[in-house]
């Protein structure tokens, strides 16, 4: 127990390091932070619950256009702003940016809370591919319906104002809300795991009608869990929105093929079902990306598509699932270690 | 807003214009029941929900295209897309789809949904992004005063379609590999039983997928345009049509196919090309609900 808290504690004092010591790399670290929070989120129900969502980017890119038009609104007509293109007629005053900001990531977290209910409360009677297939259809329609809308901004995109201190320190704020709120899910994820919360989840992925007969209200469970997935994927993409300044619709907000899909790609690497296959799975993606986007340009798309098939094809427990199978000790499972992980379901 | 009420007010200023929307749509659905038609085949013998189903269309498309590049006539690309493909889906199915068909759907729809990202950037990286086609050189039709006007080339198109959906039944209603086909797909374990090489039919089942979407995407690439990454919303259509057909359902999913075809050129007419992936996709939506809704009513029922 007492290593335990000690290997935390350096966790948490290389999470506060990490951009001082490496100040080149700190929009590196923070995009990697941004990978740990959405692949934690998208394992609350994929892994945990067993439905694979290929919709959760519906909230990232909601989450962006929440808190931009938050902020904005506060200050200016939404209609008037994206209309002038984000000129330099709009000025924000450090005041109205940082309390745009802060409203809007509160705001941007419970808009999807709330989206993800009412969505959910369809989708959620779907079972297996067609779950999948139907949010990635939600994600895909969002997306185009909000390049069509004028108010804002079409298919340009919307503009915020820019960070009013310096680079650097702006770098650092972002970097420490990703890193922040990423901590803030993965403590509240172990505690939630924990509880019966968790363990009703776990009920329903592996067998929903005994869940359900068992006296779980599958479907209130459902909604609350992508609810919560869908409050953090909010916060993460209203702090997106305002480091990225500028983004548009289909490649930046609703990126279904890009972010949509390496959430995914992160929790299969690095273990589904597990507390820390998806911290795991997102830094070891994160690497491969990053390698791949800079050496292999124009073949990086090719070598994410062979990453995905290979790890689904031949490696599929995962970088965590491997490691419970192979050091069972470490992760207190006993009895048969290889059967713990496996998620064969019929 | 007006501009949408203004295009709906003009078909029931012309009824002859709804005409022309439904014969586009019916030439160009022929084509999405073909790629439709291959999806529900793996799908129903397999149990492989292929999400690289359009990527397999506009691989065919651009087999057909670089062989008419070449100088050679682009009618016999068709015949060619399908035997480049019938080979490419061969080897698909021995290095991937052979190690995923056992395990749980959402790993078999994520390993196709990595070979579409894959096969649409390869397409890229070979053919460029630009959109293609290619020209037949053929007349077109007017009728009732040039407000009709039916390429023949997409005539000849919708032809090829019809002759090879009804090549691909007689097979699989009279060889002796279709009926293989059909076996596995009713009780694969009953099949193995009786001696019937499961590996095998499903080998030559996605094989024969691919080669039809290959064929399609030939055809496609004469009377349309294809681009590495129109793949997904191929996709999507397929997927919408056995999804409102059901498998197994061929009259169903012939009219299906048609139907959105027809309904893709309606909404396209209405709210402008720029919709058309949306509208796509919403259909999509639009179909797995009704699908909940009506199987909501089965399980009450057995309540």
């Amino acid at each position: 127990m007492k290593h335990k808290a000690f290997f935390y504690l350096i966790l948490l004092v290389a999470m506060v390091a990490a951009p001082f010591v490496f100040p080149d790399f700190r929009t590196q670290l923070a995009t990697l932070w941004l990978m740990i929070i959405v692949a934690l989120t998208w394992d609350m129900t994929g892994g945990q619950m067993g439905y694979n969502s290929l919709g959760n980017i519906t909230f990232y890119g909601t989450g962006m256009y929440v808190a931009a038009v938050i902020t904005i609104g506060l200050v200016y007509d939404v209609g008037d702003y994206t209309g002038a293109a984000g000129g330099g007629i709009h000025a924000f005053s450090e005041a109205q940016y940082f309390s745009g900001m802060f409203l809007g990531m509160l705001g941007a977290g419970l808009f999807c809370a709330i989206m993800a209910v009412l969505i959910g409360y369809i989708t959620f009677g779907l079972r297996g591919p067609y779950f999948a297939i139907g949010t990635l259809g939600v994600a895909i329609a969002t997306g185009e319906l909000v390049s069509n809308w004028e108010w804002v901004g079409g298919g340009q995109g919307i503009a915020l104002p820019v960070y009013p201190g310096d680079l650097d320190t702006g770098k650092l704020l972002f970097y420490f809300l990703y890193a922040g709120t990423g901590v803030l899910l993965f403590v509240f994820l172990k505690w939630l795991y924990a509880t019966r919360f968790g363990g009703a989840i776990n009920a329903i992925r592996d067998d929903e009608e005994k869940a359900e007969a068992m006296g779980v209200h599958t479907l209130q469970y459902k909604l609350a869990t992508w609810a919560m997935a869908a409050f953090f994927v909010g916060v993460a993409g209203a702090i997106s929105a305002f480091q990225l300044i500028h983004f548009e619709p289909l490649e930046t907000a609703y990126q279904t093929i890009n972010l949509g899909i390496f959430m995914v790609v992160c929790v299969l690497l690095g273990g589904k079902g597990t507390l820390w296959g998806p911290v795991v799975g997102a830094i070891l993606f994160h690497v491969f990306k990053e390698v791949t986007w800079n050496y292999l340009l124009g073949w990086q798309w090719v070598a994410l598509g062979a990453l995905i098939v290979a790890t689904v094809v031949y490696f599929e427990g995962g970088v965590v699932g491997w490691l419970i199978s192979k050091k069972p000790q470490w992760f207190h499972v006993q009895g048969k270690s290889s059967e713990t992980v496996s998620e064969e379901r019929p | 807003m007006d501009q949408f009420a203004a295009n709906i007010s003009l078909l029931f200023q012309f009824p002859v214009v709804n005409l022309k929307i439904v014969l586009d749509g019916v030439m160009i659905g022929a084509l999405f029941a073909l790629a439709a038609y291959g999806l529900a085949l793996v799908w129903g013998v397999m149990n492989v929900k292929n999400l690289a189903q359009g990527d397999f269309v506009i691989a065919g498309g651009y087999v057909c295209w670089w062989l008419s590049q070449q100088g050679i006539p682009a009618l016999l690309g068709v015949p060619a897309a399908f035997i480049v493909m019938a080979a490419i889906g061969w080897i698909i199915y021995r290095v991937i789809i052979c190690r995923v068909i056992d395990r749980d759907l959402f790993t078999t729809l994520l390993a196709t949904f990595g070979l579409a990202i894959m096969m649409a950037q390869i397409l890229n990286l070979l053919f460029g992004s630009d959109t293609q086609s290619v020209s037949l050189g053929f007349d077109t039709l007017y009728f009732m005063d040039g407000f009709i006007d039916v390429p023949i080339a997409k005539l000849i198109g919708v032809l090829m379609a019809g002759t090879l959906a009804a090549g691909v039944i007689v097979f699989m209603k009279y060889s002796r590999m279709g009926q293989a086909i059909r076996a596995t797909a009713q009780d694969a374990r009953a099949a193995r039983v009786l001696g019937i090489d499961t590996d095998k039919v499903y080998a030559f089942t996605f094989s024969l997928n691919a080669a039809i979407c290959g064929a399609a995407g030939a055809i496609i690439v004469m009377v349309w345009v294809i681009q590495p990454f129109y793949g997904i919303t191929h996709s999507i259509r397929a997927f919408v049509i056995v999804t409102a057909a059901g498998l197994g359902n061929l009259p169903g999913v012939i009219a299906a196919g048609l139907g959105i075809g027809a309904l893709e050129q309606y909404g396209a007419h209405i709210f402008g090309i720029g919709y058309q992936q949306a509208i796509a996709v919403l259909l999509l939506l639009i179909v797995l609900i009704v699908r909940l809704i009506q199987q909501r009513r089965v399980r009450q029922n057995l309540q």
